[in-house]
């Protein structure tokens, strides 16, 4: 079975019917209308868009960023014991001197 | 008999347009400076290559019409990159091209057909071939008709570079000037393209046709 006879008698078939250039009347004046009539794009709408389309993400991330930092927190000594540690850290290195 | 359109180039009250003999590039340059009024003489002069580039990839005329105006916005609002290197037509056809293919992507769907659904003319035409290859007029309306159906079976892709190689016999670096496509992009393209299109006719009741 050879399709690429009949492939070929078609394409020449397609090169024997080029498309019509006819153009509506006044076709050029429609486009035209549509340009001047355009309105200027507004940037702080175009801004306010934008914005709005990052809160769902941007609320996400605060989200997991909150979990993430809860699980990971080292869940040895508390907040008092460290404070005193840190505080009272220079007193020990004193104290040990000679 | 009703009255016969005006030509291209002039106005549509037949007024022969003040721009006449202006070039493009002279018109372009006015047009980014703030005189939107040249872009309508752009219009009048390119529109109807622009009308036939639509015609061969949409069928219906107000999907033609769509295309059209939709090629000439985006020409005016990126005519302020227009670089001025290559002539103004060679970079609208450039717009013209990629909004055919972007029209035939947005409506892949919708265009499905089968190949296999064929008229009593287009059944009588490939008869005609099969038994007598030569008098089998390529010029016919039914054969004009096979090729639309069979293009309708191809992706966009395929669709587009065989438009552009095959029917208007462009050089591989003609279409990679249009579409953007690289070298053996094109070539890769085509060579499952005209693939694409054996199997079409292959499912055509073989037995019968071929």
């Amino acid at each position: 079975m050879n399709a690429e006879p009949l492939r070929q008698k078609l394409l020449a078939s397609a090169r024997a019917h080029p498309p019509s250039d006819r153009v509506p009347y006044a076709f050029e004046k429609r486009i035209m209308s549509r340009i001047l009539n355009r309105e200027a794009p507004d940037a702080w709408a175009a801004w306010g868009f934008v914005l709005w389309r990052a809160v769902a993400p941007c609320f996400a991330l605060m989200l997991m960023a909150g979990i993430g930092s809860y699980v990971m927190q080292p869940a040895s000594e508390d907040l008092g014991s460290q404070l005193d540690a840190v505080l009272l850290a220079d007193l020990d290195v004193a104290g040990d001197a000679p | 008999m009703p009255p016969a359109p005006p030509p291209a180039n002039t106005a549509p009250n037949g007024v022969p347009s003040p721009y006449d003999g202006t070039p493009d590039d002279a018109l372009v340059r006015r047009v980014i400076e703030g005189d939107k009024e040249c872009f309508e003489e752009l219009i009048r002069r390119h529109q109807p290559r622009v009308f036939a580039t639509a015609r061969r990839y949409a069928r219906r005329e107000d999907e033609v019409q769509d295309i059209v105006q939709e090629v000439f916005l985006k020409t005016f609002e990126r005519l302020p990159g227009f670089r001025f290197e290559a002539p103004f037509e060679h970079w609208l056809m450039r717009v013209a091209i990629r909004t055919c293919y972007d029209f035939l992507r947005a409506h892949q769907r919708t265009r499905e057909s089968s190949f296999t659904d064929l008229s009593r003319e287009e059944e009588d035409w490939l008869d005609r071939h099969k038994t007598e290859p030569d008098a089998a007029d390529e010029r016919a309306e039914a054969a004009r008709s096979l090729v639309q159906k069979l293009m309708d079976t191809l992706t966009p892709e395929f669709r587009l570079v065989i438009q552009l190689l095959e029917i208007e016999e462009r050089s591989v670096k003609e279409i990679h000037e249009l579409t953007g496509w690289s070298v053996p992009l094109i070539k890769v393209r085509a060579f499952r393209a005209r693939a694409a299109m054996r199997r079409a006719i292959a499912r055509m009741k073989p037995e019968k046709y071929l």
